[in-house]
């Protein structure tokens, strides 16, 4: 529980950032810290040097303009579950965000750092794969070197605790598309009971022509080293009037979409997340389509 | 006629400081010249210890000194047990600080690094090189007694820690004659405690008095330094035990460790202050566990239901060594309790404590006697099902009739006082017994599954006699005394050797000496878990605070008032057979304005100008109480859970705990307790235990596979109460600190079975975590 020595920077803005982790192969960088320290505490993380974005004022903020919504990548859990704008631009985000751990993890925690960390049990990924989110990556530039890019979320996870971001990049934001009004989404997740973490998570959101959906995105989680589109159930749902037969219908075909490279652990075994993920994909759309489960 | 602070729901005046971070935990302590320890521990469960070479970790920066089993040996005695039940052949091992040639669970102590700061020491640990040769390790305790298992101690062959059978009534003629038998096997999984506060000490030896002072996270700092004297050969007037900030034990601070004795054992070698602090890892592995039990249990009765006998073969796990109190838990606390509230007339208790390689196992809220409530409610509900008996109706068949001056059990224990019925009553009427029954058969119609639970309890705590605590082996006594002192401004200590550690009792002692004497409660304070100016005492466990303490602290305080009383008759120039007293006052009789308060006594007393002939100075009075008996808390409880079989999630929807726990100091303390105990219940249930694989390496070893109940995961706990007062306690005290504990497993245990009986899902082992349950439906529904 006490961590190796290291050295502890304090960067003040990205560029500053990117240059102090371009100059030291054993640093990391930290932003709220809730991942990266316990890691060290374990001494399963032996940085040299701590670099901390947590002040960097350029990775803060929300803001909601032509019909883009951007998060700064240091925004908290708290603070996504706190925001009107997020609430009304994305409410799956906004909800999911209150889902996460308990307050002092929400008080601390990043967006920007549980994407970066991947954790197979983290909510977000799940949520932003199914959102179409796209992150922006800030790298040191120049000729040789790779500058801003921008990478969808479906391509930033590459397995457990892996990204494509290079060591010297940064995620400084994310933007996703405002729902419109015939847009809805949810979130459910079975969460572990000792930190919340999804077992399995599943995030829908579904466009609606009256009853029938038009476009469907839904992702799966917690259950797959990254998060799972879910092709077969959104054919299965385009075109369908929802309702509860439909809507299980659909999202029993999640199976096909999991590949074979399913979690299991002493809480719960990969047969049983398998059964679970069409389970709480039905819970998701029924909640986002307003259809109650029960 | 003012309101009796005795009975009021006053504030706790433990919490600003606990809450707002003033309170002194062992690890706030710090002392010049202060040096750090931190201890190696073994990676294996179970192993040879071929070499260690500590050089490098001795030559690390900062590092003061590096210890192992070679320097303790001889100079250390081994960590002992203290309860050992007679007639048991307990195989009492050899247990050394510091391994010497063997490591017997994950987590055993294998050297010690003392540095400067506690980083240096967490560094030098890892630069130990301590050279393995692996032996085959067991966990399960009735694995371990299979011919063929690894063997621990050479001198326990078949790794029986002890066998110890308890027996009343005639049990195999009731077998015999019996119309119905109902049997399960139960496993109590392990539980790891985790008190908030993780286990801590700072030793300081002063040379040239050849004293030890040791803070400890100690529920019994009496206790600690008797044992502390054993282990250290220092006399025990030269070694004082500070815990006076303990933050929770729910037992696992009773036994001595082999942690404090290490910490010791550096400051004598050193000369200097060291201070050790559990990481909460080393919390999980090397902090006593909880339960652990294999049990195969059967009840009989007959075809209208009248139960005549209870029986159990119990392997109860013991873990790699025997803890202080370990032995005493699955026998004393546990089989002598398997009539519960019923009049059973037979019942025999045939218990194996068994050594495996795991953390060792000792009390833990309620300590043997949810094991022993699980035990009874469960075999009653498998018998409701068996007879077509409503649960209800099963166990008002059964219920001992109203008793207020003792009544004999068939395993040879008289408990107290109890009435059942009415407590059983109050709860059913609270839920509506009835249209719950109803609500549930319309659910299923539904395919929805409603469960509800319903259990009665009674338990033996307020530990108790001290000749009983002889005769079943305790290695001291189980009185407890106080001394009330009056200071000449009035005001009042009590020095107490109980240990409270969370419960409150610097509140609710504090209302009994006002309520007694008229003292402004905020005037009284409470001194207790400092060896060097407490008197005496055994320490805070088994629900025995209250119900000995108090009734120690109470009858000091009336050796007080008479005192006092005979000063102000003095005072008053009246004859002392016409001085009374009421409400706070001692008066003339037939004349109430001619009074003194107590602490104008208290004043004239510590002055003492004017004292009766042959009074001695001051105002202050010991005394001692030793309980002719245990007390006997019951109650009712009852669960209503709703399971979900697509994903086999339980949901607890209503939890309603009626307890009697005799009159009550302190009501909202009292709730307290309850929801604590019962919310701790639940989480053996439904969330928590170790989980070891098959080399003996635990795999919940941290909070995040380990899961404890959270305010969100648990309904409002609703509670009731009668009052039954206890005939031999001067206040008429029960305990009140497990019964939470003690009936909550069983009930929700019961409610989840009935809600899944129409899935023909018979039993689950614990914790019912929702993959389990849906996989017993699965296996039911054949799909
Ligand atoms: C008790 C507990 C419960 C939790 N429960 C949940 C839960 O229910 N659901 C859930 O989703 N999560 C949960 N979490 C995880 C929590 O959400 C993450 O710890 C948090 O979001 C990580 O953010 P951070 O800012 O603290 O990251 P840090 O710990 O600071 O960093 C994490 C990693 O990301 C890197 N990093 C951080 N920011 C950037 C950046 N801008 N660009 C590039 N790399 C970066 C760091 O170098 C580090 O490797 C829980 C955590 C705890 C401790």
């Amino acid at each position: 529980m006490f961590a190796t020595e290291f050295e502890y920077k304090k960067a003040n803005s990205v560029s500053e950032a990117i240059q102090l982790l371009s100059n030291d192969a054993d640093a990391k960088l930290m932003a709220g810290g809730h991942s990266l320290i316990p890691l060290m505490k374990l001494r399963l993380a032996r940085p040299g040097t701590v670099i901390d974005i947590g002040g960097i004022a350029e990775l803060q903020g929300i803001t909601a303009n032509n019909g883009i919504l951007r998060i700064g990548a240091l925004t908290t859990h708290a603070q996504l579950a706190e925001s009107p704008l997020v609430r009304d631009s994305a409410r799956i985000l906004w909800e999911t965000a209150y889902g996460i751990g308990d307050p002092q993890v929400r008080n601390r925690g990043t967006i920007g750092g549980n994407v970066s960390h991947a954790d197979p049990a983290s909510d977000l990924p799940t949520v932003l794969v199914a959102m179409d989110a796209k992150f922006t990556i800030q790298g040191q530039g120049g000729i040789t070197r790779r500058g801003s890019r921008t990478v969808a979320a479906a391509d930033f996870f590459t397995g457990a605790f892996s990204t494509v971001l290079a060591e010297n990049e940064i995620l400084t934001a994310i933007e996703m598309p405002v729902l419109a009004a015939n847009q809805h989404s949810e979130y459910a997740k079975m969460a572990h009971p000792a930190t919340s973490y999804a077992v399995v998570g599943a995030a829908a959101v579904v466009t609606m022509d009256g009853n029938t959906c038009t476009v469907a995105r839904v992702a799966v989680g917690g259950l797959t080293p990254s998060p799972v589109r879910g092709q077969s159930v959104e054919q299965a749902l385009v075109g369908q009037e929802l309702n509860a037969e439909t809507i299980a219908a659909a999202a029993n075909l999640i199976d096909n979409d999991l590949g074979s490279d399913i979690i299991g652990d002493i809480f719960a075994s990969a047969e049983y997340r398998r059964a679970m993920a069409a389970i709480e994909l039905k819970h998701a759309i029924f909640h986002a389509t307003g259809l109650a489960h029960h | 006629m003012t309101t009796r602070i005795f009975g009021s729901g006053i504030r706790r005046r433990e919490d600003p400081r606990l809450i707002t971070g003033g309170a002194t935990y062992t690890d706030d302590v710090k002392l010049p010249g202060m040096a750090f320890a931190a201890i190696l521990r073994s990676p294996h469960a179970h192993a040879k210890i071929n070499s260690i070479d500590t050089s490098a970790a001795a030559a690390a920066p900062g590092v003061v000194a590096v210890y192992t089993g070679a320097d303790t040996d001889g100079v250390l005695n081994p960590i002992p047990c203290a309860w050992i039940p007679p007639d048991s052949d307990v195989k009492a091992v050899d247990h050394p600080a510091l391994a010497k040639d063997v490591v017997r669970y994950q987590g055993d102590a294998v050297a010690v690094v003392v540095a400067e700061n506690r980083y240096q020491a967490e560094d030098a640990l890892e630069l130990i090189k301590v050279d393995y040769s692996i032996l085959p390790a067991v966990v399960n305790p009735e694995a371990a007694m299979q011919p063929g298992a690894p063997q621990l101690h050479e001198d326990a062959p078949n790794n029986q820690a002890f066998h110890w059978v308890a027996a009343g009534g005639d049990t195999d003629a009731a077998f015999a004659s019996a119309d119905v038998i109902v049997k399960d096997t139960i496993v109590h999984q392990r539980l790891i405690p985790n008190a908030m506060e993780p286990r801590s000490a700072v030793a300081t030896w002063t040379e040239s008095m050849g004293e030890l002072t040791l803070w400890s996270t100690s529920q019994n700092p009496h206790i600690c330094r008797f044992l502390a004297s054993l282990v250290t050969g220092v006399a025990e007037h030269k070694i004082r035990v500070i815990a006076t900030e303990v933050g929770g034990g729910f037992g696992s601070k009773i036994p001595v460790y082999a942690d404090e004795m290490i910490t010791s054992f550096c400051s004598m070698q050193l000369g200097r202050p060291v201070k050790w602090t559990a990481t909460r890892s080393e919390g999980f592995q090397a902090t006593i566990h909880g339960r652990d039990h294999v049990e195969h249990v059967e009840m009989a009765a007959t075809r209208e239901g009248k139960i005549t006998a209870v029986r159990s073969v119990i392997y109860a796990g013991m873990g790699a060594y025997l803890s202080t109190a370990g032995p005493g838990v699955p026998t004393i606390l546990h089989g002598l309790m398997y009539c519960g509230p019923y009049d059973i007339a037979a019942t025999k208790a045939d218990i194996y404590g068994v050594f495996s390689n795991a953390t060792p196992v000792d009390a833990y809220r309620g300590a043997g006697r949810p094991e022993a409530t699980f035990l009874v409610e469960r075999l009653v509900d498998l018998l409701a099902v068996e007879l077509g008996i409503d649960p209800v109706e099963l166990r008002r068949k059964n219920l001992i009739p109203k008793f207020e001056d003792g009544h004999d059990v068939a395993s040879g224990i008289t408990y107290d006082s109890g009435d059942y019925e009415p407590i059983l009553n109050m709860v059913l009427g609270h839920v509506d017994y009835q249209a719950l029954r109803q609500e549930q058969a319309r659910m299923r119609e539904h395919g929805e599954y409603m469960g509800i639970g319903v259990t009665c309890y009674s338990e033996i705590c307020g530990l108790g006699p001290s000749q009983v605590a002889g005769a079943v082996g305790f290695g001291g006594g189980l009185w407890e005394s106080a001394i009330v002192r009056f200071h000449p401004t009035g005001k009042v200590n009590v020095y107490t050797g109980v240990s409270p550690h969370g419960q409150g009792e610097e509140t609710t002692f504090a209302q009994i000496v006002s309520d007694e004497l008229g003292v402004d409660v905020d005037d009284v304070g409470i001194v207790h878990g400092d060896t060097s100016n407490t008197p005496m005492g055994w320490g805070t466990y088994g629900s025995r605070t209250t119900a000995v303490g108090a009734a120690a602290l109470v009858l000091a305080v009336r050796k007080v008032k008479e005192k006092a009383r005979l000063l102000a008759a003095h005072l008053l120039e009246a004859a002392e057979a016409d001085v009374e007293y009421a409400d706070g006052k001692f008066f003339v009789k037939g004349s109430p304005d001619q009074s003194k308060t107590i602490q104008e006594m208290a004043t004239m007393a510590n002055v003492a100008w004017n004292m009766p002939e042959g009074m001695e100075p001051g105002l202050e009075a010991s005394a001692f109480y030793d309980p002719p008996n245990f007390v006997y808390p019951f109650g009712a409880h009852v669960a209503v859970v709703h399971v979900d079989p697509d994903n086999g999630h339980i949901e607890v929807k209503r939890y309603v705990a009626g307890d009697d726990c005799g009159p009550q100091i302190n009501p909202m303390i009292v709730e307290g307790q309850v929801h604590g105990g019962v919310v701790q219940g639940a989480g053996q249930v439904l969330w928590e235990g170790a989980v070891y694989d098959d080399n003996g390496q635990l795999l919940t070893g941290s909070m995040t596979d380990y899961a404890l109940p959270r305010a969100h995961m648990f309904p409002n706990i609703e509670t009731l109460f009668t009052v039954t007062p206890s005939p031999h306690n001067p206040l008429g005290v029960k305990g009140i600190g497990e019964t939470g504990a003690i009936a909550s497993t069983a009930t929700i245990y019961n409610a989840v079975m009935d809600a899944l009986r129409p899935l023909g899902v018979t039993g689950i082992d614990m914790p019912l975590t929702p993959e389990k349950v849906w996989q017993a439906i699965r296996e039911k529904q054949g799909s």
